[in-house]
């Protein structure tokens, strides 16, 4: 009864994952990630199930009861045991070394993805306790979602306004941090139109849980109408609006902007006074 | 006058902390009532406060550390707990200012008052008697290690009722832990008591290295010294070379917040990645620190009983070295995602992995060992095949995180969480448990209760795969850490089993103070008589047990590895002894109180500069310095045991064996 | 082979390994290595934090505003004499010359204090400035790494007034030898520690 217990939990929790986050990718970063975990996984557990299966044998089969097993008080060197036992973890280290030389060049952030369509830029920065995102060239902004055409490579680059956080879309791929004075770069796509759970994976203080975004991607034609529809809607981005977001507060919903002022991204990511969140309070 | 304390300081109004230290303090009142009551003040100042035994100081670190357990564990089951409670609209019962400080707290705790005390402990009680010689390098020192380790528990304790401890998780990045996002006392808290333990460790690492080094037996070198005597010396020497690093790391963090400095503030330059890389460098060194001594008693206790000697010894020494040299090349694989570029962190994921080959090769020879054994399923060995089975799980998982495209999925998620308690349970508390179960008779001259070890083992074992398994899993759905809610239901059923799973160890925790209290009831039925209660190999089991502050009467001529076994075979039994050999007077070492008054100084100057209470702060440096003063003043530094008593010793202990 | 061992009577074939316990003194000394190797990586930190942070100099004065070559090489000449009349001080401790060594050790003290006077004035005529440890990083760095150089010379005067303390009152008995024998390489080290500083803080301010 146990057994089915366990096999039965165990294959719910194989499925859960696999039907949603990491291993569910919507993306070609994400895609090719994941063959990395299935390919290092699987070549790591050609070793370690032998290990544990030839633990438990070994230790049931030379119990001391066991009058058929063969003691043998002095054997404690064999040159040939040694050879295997070095070139074993070494031949599997040597493999997955390989996989992670080029997995981390091909897949370094900063790296441009297959264009496949013109990429569209996006400028992230990250608040106490939200994210704002910018579009350079479309001059619009929005505030904790994150909205982008499907099928076309995104260009981010990141900033912080105030501690390290670290923007993550589990389904489409690859984590960056979020660094005050510097900018990070990131390059990630989605390959349909569906909706994401973003959020920022490096502990930033008490908003943290609720620092949460959607990455919301529609067809092409669909994300021109959204890009549009927030020209006309309103909303100012400048420094008084950063000024206010800067004051520590809980993410609440989203918000557009649709005029952002020229070079504000770059002002904040090289350190200026507008963008120092003040001191928290206790 | 008093700097920023005021009453203010103590939460009055959060309940969970006013029954917590409620409790608590009621408990510490009963124990030193009972304590007052029975008139033991003076056997306890005198055998243990002041003690500078390595035996009494390697008991009490471990009475520390279990002490640290229940702490750190309650911090756990309370975020168990509240990850249970707090799905979708779900806020749980602890607030995120609450809930900060608590998985700080447990991180902190486990690391730096649970398991370098637990695995320090082990090493000081058995090193000399492995060596085969009467006590460490300075047992002074020794007493003072302890002391400021004590210090810096009671400073983190502190901080739960008067003040907070530090919200930014147990490595206090900043700028989250400088002043402008943590203006409060936590990290203060943290900060100080860290630095006063931390010197206690480093005074403790050079300790055990120069004992190991230049304290040994005649005719013991290093091809014959016992290969936890090896892997106790990698590990010393890894403190040495790696705690000075977090030493200076906090010390510049202490400049930014109380002087004004900027090594890692978010203006005037600062560069708060280079604090990462600083105590990271620390960081992946300390924990090796904490699994090689680990490995060094699974090595023990596999060797023993199979009862044979432990497979490929010369490679298991040279696997041990090259990790202890590796772990300081590897630190980056904590922060792939900082985002370095791809040649750095492509090269720090192959070295990462090299580390893992000779990691593969000890748990081969650890099988061979197995391999043509006569192998008694005592307690001990539970744990060691729990641990071979569990830590190469957690192996894996950490391999499949050192390829950085890997990790910048897995990155700081519940995955994250899951490996590194994996290696952590499995490899070092597993590893402790079964040193102390093993070493246990040896202290104390009766064996703990195998029926109550074997089900603390399996709650251990059972509960810790139904709480971080479905970790795993919850890390691949997405879920981060640190997280005091979430919105996703289809977590929560794996949050309950992984409560489930903390309550198991919960029970085990329990358990093993059953398993105490049983023991110590019916030791009169399970006293080792003889000293060698598993037929053991190596020195530790030639004496009687307890051993007389002294250890050996006579220093062992040693001739091999392993030379107790040897000495059993050319004589037949470990009873066998010649109890009409001549005595010479031996130099013991005199207790003393400056490890006590020491670290009662070092909680003044430490709770002082928390506070900012200036003239506090200088009243402890200038008591710290007078006891130092006094100390050097000291010529009467060593006891005499005279000839006739060492021989009254040895005879009684005769009679006793030959009484069995 | 030392003079203790050949007392003992242990033949020369012995491996030092297989001698069994050493003699406190080789004992003592091992340890003090071992923390001073422990001081010297503390050290090695802040001159990793000085170098990536050398250039933060936010606006504010830099290095070759604020460093003064002679001032530094006089600094410099004072603690390296005392380390050398530390030497003869230690020889003086070993051969158990009561006034010589207090005649070196006070020569030594005399060298310290000057060295630690010489920095104080240039910390404070850099303060005065305004260019304190909290106007940058690369400032930060600097005053902490000269500093804690600078606190450990202090320390080391301090103990080497203890010293002289115990050599009065309790004479050159072993306990007090070793300690002199910690002492020198201690202040030895703490010579090291400063070409080291001299080197990177001060000659590559200039480069």
């Amino acid at each position: 009864m146990w057994l089915r217990v366990f096999s039965m939990t165990g294959a719910a929790m194989l499925m859960g994952s696999c039907s949603e986050g990491v291993l569910d990718p919507h993306g070609p970063v994400g895609k090719a990630e994941r063959i990395i975990l299935y390919d290092a996984t699987a070549i790591m557990l050609a070793v370690v199930i032998p290990v544990i299966v030839l633990t438990l044998v070994f230790a049931w089969w030379f119990r001391a009861r066991n009058s058929r097993a063969r003691y043998r008080p002095d054997w404690e060197f064999s040159g040939r045991i040694e050879m295997i036992i070095w070139s074993i973890p070494a031949l599997v280290i040597l493999f997955l070394g390989g996989i992670a030389w080029t997995g981390s060049h091909d897949l370094d952030p900063p790296v441009p993805l297959q264009e496949s369509a013109a990429p569209l830029d996006i400028e992230v920065i990250s608040f106490d306790w939200q994210w704002l995102f910018i579009y350079p060239h479309e001059g619009i902004a929005s505030l904790n979602r994150l909205v982008v055409p499907a099928g076309v490579p995104l260009r981010f680059r990141l900033t912080s306004t105030t501690v390290m956080n670290s923007f993550f879309v589990p389904q489409l791929g690859s984590q960056i941090y979020a660094m005050p004075n510097m900018v990070t770069r990131l390059n990630l796509e989605a390959d349909q139109p569906g909706t994401f759970e973003g959020l920022s994976a490096q502990f930033s203080g008490d908003g943290f849980s609720d620092m949460r975004f959607d990455l919301v991607s529609m067809v092409p034609e669909a994300f021109q109408d959204w890009v549009s529809t927030t020209k006309a809607q309103g909303g100012v981005l400048d420094t008084s609006t950063v000024a206010e977001l800067v004051k520590p507060a809980k993410a609440e919903g989203s918000q557009t902007y649709a005029q952002v002022s020229a070079g504000l991204f770059d002002s904040i990511s090289s350190g200026h006074k507008t963008a120092v969140s003040p001191q928290r309070g206790q | 006058m008093l700097g920023r304390l005021s009453w203010a300081a103590i939460p009055f109004d959060v309940p969970v902390v006013m029954i917590a230290a409620g409790s608590v303090g009621f408990l510490i009142f009963c124990v030193l009532a009972l304590v007052t009551v029975k008139g033991w003040w003076p056997y306890l100042w005198r055998e243990w406060i002041t003690s500078v035994d390595h035996k009494r100081i390697g008991v009490m670190y471990i009475f520390l550390a279990l002490l640290m357990l229940v702490r750190g564990f309650s911090d756990a089951m309370l975020m168990r707990s509240q990850l249970a409670l707090a799905a979708g609209h779900a806020q749980g019962y602890l607030p995120p200012e609450h809930y900060d400080q608590i998985f700080s707290a447990h991180g902190t705790i486990m690391i730096f008052f649970v398991a370098m005390p637990f695995v320090i402990g082990l090493m000081n009680f058995v090193l000399p008697l492995q060596l085969g010689v009467r006590d460490v390098a300075f047992p002074v020192l020794n007493s003072i290690g302890f002391w400021l380790s004590a210090a810096g528990v009671l400073l983190v304790n502190v901080s739960l009722v008067v003040g907070e401890f530090a919200r930014t998780g147990w490595l206090a990045y900043p700028p989250l832990s400088e002043v402008a996002y943590s203006p409060g006392v936590g990290v203060d808290y943290y900060l100080w008591s860290l630095q006063i333990s931390g010197l206690g460790t480093l005074l403790s690492g050079i300790n055990l290295t120069t004992t190991i080094l230049k304290l040994r037996a005649p005719g013991m070198g290093y091809r014959q010294m016992p290969i936890f005597c090896w892997t106790a010396l990698a590990s010393n020497l890894l403190i040495v070379a790696a705690f000075p690093i977090l030493t200076a790391t906090f010390a510049m963090l202490l400049l930014d917040r109380y002087c004004g400095f900027h090594f890692f503030t978010n203006d005037l330059g600062g560069n708060p990645m280079m604090y990462i890389n600083l105590i990271w460098s620390w960081g992946h060194p300390e924990v090796y620190i904490l699994i090689l001594p680990a490995f060094g008693v699974f090595s023990e206790v596999v060797a023993t009983f199979s009862g044979k000697p432990l497979f490929g010894r010369r490679s298991m020494v040279m696997a041990t070295l090259v990790i202890c040299m590796l772990s300081f090349v590897v630190w980056l694989h904590h922060f792939f995602t900082m985002g370095a570029g791809a040649n750095v962190n492509a090269f720090f994921g192959v070295m990462t992995m090299i580390i893992a080959v000779p990691t593969g090769v000890k748990v081969f020879n650890w099988l061979f060992t197995l391999y043509g054994g006569r192998i008694r399923f005592t307690v001990p060995v539970y744990w060691a095949l729990g641990f071979m089975v569990t830590f190469v799980i957690g192996g894996m998982t950490g391999v499949l995180m050192a390829i950085p495209p890997a990790d910048f999925v897995l990155h700081n998620s519940l995955f994250l969480i899951a490996h590194f308690h994996n290696v952590a349970i499995g490899g070092v508390v597993f590893g402790v448990m079964a040193g102390i179960s093993y070493w246990f008779p040896k202290a104390f001259g009766f064996t703990l209760n195998e029926r109550l070890g074997k089900a603390v083992f399996w709650c251990w074992f059972v509960g810790f795969y139904l709480a971080f398994m479905p970790l795993y899993v919850l890390g691949l759905m997405g879920a981060t850490r640190r997280m005091q809610h979430y919105s996703n239901m289809h977590w929560r059923p794996l949050m309950l089993v992984a409560l489930a799973g903390a309550l198991l160890i919960l029970l085990g925790i329990v358990l093993t103070g059953v398993q105490l209290a049983v023991s110590i009831r019916r030791r009169a039925l399970n006293r080792d008589v003889t000293g060698d209660p598993w037929n053991g190999r190596t020195l530790e089991w030639s004496i009687p047990s307890p051993p007389p502050v002294w250890n050996f009467s006579h220093l062992p001529q040693v001739g091999r590895a392993d030379w107790f076994w040897t000495m059993k075979q050319q004589r037949g039994t470990a009873q066998d002894r010649n109890i009409n050999q001549t005595y010479e007077t031996i130099h013991v070492p005199r207790n003393t109180p400056t490890g006590f008054f020491l670290a009662f100084f070092a909680v003044l100057l430490g709770f002082s500069l928390i506070w900012r209470i200036w003239w506090g702060a200088g009243l402890g440096l200038l008591g710290a310095i007078v006891v130092c003063l006094i100390q050097a003043w000291r010529t009467d530094g060593e006891i005499e045991v005279p000839a006739e008593k060492v021989a009254a010793f040895e005879r009684l202990h005769g009679l006793k064996e030959s009484a069995v | 082979m030392s003079a203790a061992e050949q007392a003992l009577g242990i033949p020369d074939a012995v491996p030092l390994s297989l001698r069994g316990p050493a003699p406190t003194r080789v004992v003592a000394g091992y340890g003090f290595w071992l923390f001073l190797l422990s001081d010297i990586i503390i050290f090695a930190a802040l001159f990793a934090a000085y170098a990536v942070l050398s250039g933060g100099t936010a606006g504010g004065p830099t290095a070759a505003d604020l460093f003064d070559k002679k001032h530094v090489l006089i600094e410099t000449a004072c603690l390296l004499a005392s380390s050398v009349t530390c030497g003869f001080g230690s020889l003086a401790v070993q051969n158990g010359d009561r006034t010589s060594t207090y005649f070196w050790m006070a020569i030594t003290f005399i060298l310290g204090v000057s060295f630690l006077s010489l920095e104080v004035s240039e910390f404070s005529h850099m303060l005065s400035m305004g260019a304190g440890p909290s106007r940058s990083a690369f400032l930060s760095a600097f005053f902490t790494l000269v500093g804690t150089h600078g606190l450990h010379v202090t320390m080391g005067l301090c103990w080497l007034v203890v010293m002289l303390l115990q050599v009065a009152t309790l004479g050159f008995q072993p306990m007090v030898s070793r300690r002199f024998f910690c002492f020198g390489l201690f202040w030895h080290a703490l010579d090291i520690v400063w070409i080291g500083v001299f080197t990177i803080v001060y000659l590559g301010a200039h480069l």
